[in-house]
């Protein structure tokens, strides 16, 4: 998407280096950006509204001499979302006296039950405050079941009381908190359907009583269109105070974060990103942003790196890539740096433009084991002159890591070509392309006052060295074909996937829509004859 | 005998009263009829399209984009949306259009595309199983309750299978209904492997006699690779103890869902093939346009869909009265 909006403005405004953008010259990719963002749930009168600040934004604007049209656009078009979605807001209005009440709401499974688990933990751990957790729940037959479990697993005590309305347990247990030992409670409230009005009239009775300090809304990241009308209606019966986005582990673009937020205006204080108890974290709009524009997640990729990786290896291994003497021991070591960091499907879907197209790479883990056992049978001496590996000592390799001579041979191919894409960055290393390369701390510090393009460029050359050797295959605004790496060295190597590495080339995005109107005229043929 | 019940309840809804879900209040459907609380659900869209499309105006872009409008809110998604737009602007072009054309049009063309085989998969001879699937959150255990409780009126004796072994008191919530349907149900212990609770009530079943297995599944996010090919194990454990099943696989839809349900249904049915769509939580204000792109997209009929939290608020797919729902 992201590459198509870049490719497709660059396209457009391309030759007006240094002249100034005109409406005349925008209509078409303000049309994509349409696209993109009701693909990714943006609700339709949010995207209008967007679409329109961003045209007026970029219309009068220069696109200076030197940087690619596109990206300058795609520029606008982040921090404008950026902008809208923020600010950073994951502090909770705590109460001088007597216990901090917080209310959950919610729509019937988005995640409210979890979620009032996540943020206890949250609270306990990273505040330092002793919460409750309030089963007022008596809607879903065993969600006070769920909670309680919850409770336990977390050893946070749980408030329920059998036979009271809901409005009078949420009274009795803010009550009794302090009694217990607690400063922090949470009510977790039935979810609703919001054109139940009873039910909504319930959380009004249970916000009435317990005078919460704090209401948070719980947003499934997956809702569409409806966002909008749901996030309304709850926050014209409740007076709202902030946001959860759940379910963000999945592949949902998450352009409700939107929707919500121009909705309501009420920050987006958490989001929740996976099952587990402990996968609850603070609102970073612009990564939202990038998300909801499909651009990967480079900067969380960057501090997971930054955290997990062995800094003066990584120096050390760059410094071999660029001088093109990385051989296939440095790649094994690299391969278990890079096992480091989780899956490779999670790493790869970090990056920008690979995302969504992640499912049907599937790169497993398998294939990064098997490339392991076939360096892992080689002897030193093959490790480091791959060239001199004859059909007899790959027969030999086979039979030792359990593949077949194919498998060594199409790994040692790959290797060669990556060897060869080396070889490129060193010429263009002499060139001065890579001034700038500066290794992962700075590479950091770089990242966090960045500009879109800066940071696309930035994966391009700099933290594809320095990372892992990746990047480039579907980077935007690198005029290469966005072809999905296919095979694990491709993807790595940033080269275009070799031939039939592991099968199944996905046409590209245009490709796709040249057909479909293509059979659309054809079905308009059709019907008038 | 719920069809009688249906067209009996829906004669009294004629006129539309959007706002008459507040005064059922726990259980709607049960005074209006499932068919009203459909209605009444898909209200908002229907009201508008009303609206846009009255009589004499001219069929020019502005009413175009308008009518995309309102679909792209039901949640078609642009790509299906412009398609239809696209299909009304060539087959009015030059033509002289009055809004009584565009309303058949459209919904022609919808249930066109809906018009697939809605009818579930029994087995010949002995036990049929069912298997429910879908995403965390979207309604799976109380469909299954309510599905049981149809077949159980039917006539057919059912067994029901708690394989979500991984959610807090998952388990649990199935055994309530259970006690409440007075259905047999085998469960697995918290954290146990799905695979081996579903073998085990594949015997049971068996074992009973019993027409229907129905298994509820644990809600999975359709990228957990992990769990996805888990849910291709229970596959493979049902179809090794009974060739040829499971008969029906159940992917559960949340109404409100956009358009990441296009992406999930492609990976549920990629992990174990999917047979229909049960749309849930249809009596809010969203209205699952989103079953559209898929169809474009995944081909997926829609079997099910519910419309209210009541037991009796689920009910079979009817493609014409469904889009006759979402327009008259």
């Amino acid at each position: 998407m992201l590459d198509n909006l870049t490719r497709r403005f660059t396209d457009i405004v391309g030759g007006l280096r240094g002249k100034k953008i005109t409406e005349s010259n925008v209509q078409e990719t303000v049309k994509e950006i349409r696209r993109a963002l009701l693909e990714a749930d943006v609700a339709l009168p949010v995207v209008k509204q967007f679409v329109q600040r961003v045209k007026e934004e970029a219309l009068g604007t220069e696109v200076i001499e030197g940087v690619d049209a596109g990206q300058h656009f795609i520029k606008i078009v982040k921090d404008s979302l950026t902008d809208l979605m923020g600010p950073e807001d994951p502090e909770i209005e705590w109460r001088k006296k007597g216990p901090t009440i917080i209310l959950m709401a919610g729509l019937q499974g988005s995640g409210k039950t979890t979620t009032c688990g996540k943020l206890a933990r949250y609270l306990r751990d990273r505040k330092n405050r002793r919460p409750l957790l309030v089963a007022a729940d008596l809607q879903r037959p065993a969600a006070i079941e769920q909670l309680k479990v919850l409770g336990r697993t977390l050893d946070i005590p749980v408030f329920h009381e059998p036979g009271l309305s809901p409005p009078e347990v949420c009274e009795r247990a803010v009550k009794e908190a302090a009694g217990k030992g607690c400063d922090t409670v949470i009510l977790d409230t039935a979810g609703r359907l919001h054109i139940d009005a009873e039910l909504m009239g319930e959380l009004k009775q249970v916000a009435r009583r317990t005078e919460p300090d704090e209401i948070f809304l719980v947003v499934d990241a997956m809702t569409g269109q409806d966002a909008v009308n749901s996030a309304r209606e709850f926050n014209e019966a409740l007076e709202l105070s902030g946001v959860v986005l759940t379910k963000l582990d999945g592949d949902a673009r998450g352009g409700s974060a939107l929707s919500v937020k121009s909705i309501t205006g009420k920050p987006i204080k958490f989001i929740g990103v996976g099952e587990k108890l402990d996968k609850l974290e603070p609102f970073h709009p612009e990564r939202m942003a990038g998300r909801i524009l499909g651009m990967g997640d480079v900067t969380s990729l960057v501090e997971l790196a930054q955290d997990k990786l062995d800094q003066e290896k990584q120096a050390e291994m760059q410094q071999k890539m660029l001088e093109a003497r990385f051989d296939l021991d440095d790649f094994l070591q690299q391969l278990g740096q890079l096992k480091k960091l989780g899956s490779v499907k999670d790493l790869l879907g970090k990056l920008p433009g690979l995302g969504a197209q992640m499912g049907d790479m599937d790169i497993g883990d398998d294939d990064m084991k098997s490339i392991e056992c076939i360096i892992q049978s080689m002897t030193t001496e093959e490790r480091r002159r791959p060239e001199i590996l004859n059909t007899s000592r790959r027969k030999r390799i086979a039979r030792g890591s359990g593949r077949t001579v194919d498998e060594v041979s199409d790994l040692l191919k790959q290797f060669k070509q990556m060897q060869q894409v080396m070889q490129q960055l060193k010429q263009f290393q002499q060139g001065g392309m890579f001034g700038k390369l500066k290794g992962l701390g700075a590479m950091r510090k770089q990242l966090k006052g960045q500009s879109a393009h800066e940071i696309i460029e930035g994966m391009g050359g700099a933290s594809a060295t320095a990372t892992l050797p990746s990047g480039g295959p579907a980077l935007p605004g690198q005029n290469r074909p966005a072809a999905p790496g296919n095979s694990l060295f491709g993807a790595l190597a940033g080269q275009p996937p070799a031939a039939k590495a592991t099968g199944k080339a996905r046409p590209s995005k245009d490709a796709i829509r040249k057909k479909r109107k293509q059979e659309r005229s054809r079905k308009k043929k059709n019907r008038r004859g | 005998m719920a069809l009688g019940k249906l067209f009996g309840r829906g004669k009294k809804e004629d006129g539309p009263s959007p706002e008459g879900g507040a005064e059922d209040g726990q259980e709607p459907g049960r005074k209006g009829g499932a068919f009203a609380a459909l209605r009444r659900g898909l209200s908002k869209t229907r009201e508008k399209l009303a609206a846009i499309v009255p009589i004499g105006r001219k069929l020019d872009e502005e009413l175009l984009e308008e009518i995309e409008a309102v679909l792209i809110q039901a949640d078609f998604g642009p790509i299906t949306a412009m398609e239809l737009c696209d299909q009304l602007r060539d087959a009015y072009k030059g033509k002289e259009f009055s809004s009584e054309e565009a309303t058949p049009f459209l919904k022609e063309r919808l249930v066109e595309k809906l018009g697939q085989d809605t009818s579930l998969r029994f087995a010949e001879s002995g036990t049929s199983v069912f298997v429910v699937a879908g995403v965390n959150g979207v309604g799976k255990t109380t469909s299954i309750a309510k599905i049981a409780k149809q077949f159980r009126e039917e006539g057919r004796t059912v067994v029901l299978a708690a394989a979500d072994t991984f959610r807090a008191a998952a388990v649990d919530q199935l055994g309530i209904w259970s006690e409440r349907l007075e259905v047999e149900m085998v469960r697995g212990r918290e954290g146990g492997d799905p695979a081996s609770v579903v073998f085990d009530a594949v015997e049971k079943a068996q074992e009973l006699e019993a027409d229907v297995l129905i298994i509820d599944t644990a809600g999975r996010l359709h990228t957990e690779k992990g769990l996805m090919d888990q849910l291709s194990k229970i596959g493979r454990v049902i179809e090794k103890k009974i060739p040829g099943a499971p008969h029906e696989v159940l992917q559960v839809l949340d109404a409100t869902t956009g358009q990441n349900a296009v992406t999930q249904a492609q990976a549920f049915h990629a992990a174990m093939p999917v047979t229909g769509l049960v749309l849930t939580k249809l009596d809010g204000t969203a209205r699952g346009g989103v079953i559209f792109p898929i169809l474009d997209q995944v081909g997926l009929p829609v079997k099910y869909i519910g419309v209210g939290e009541g037991i009796d608020d689920l009910q079979r797919f009817e493609p014409e009265r469904f889009v006759d729902a979402l327009f008259d």
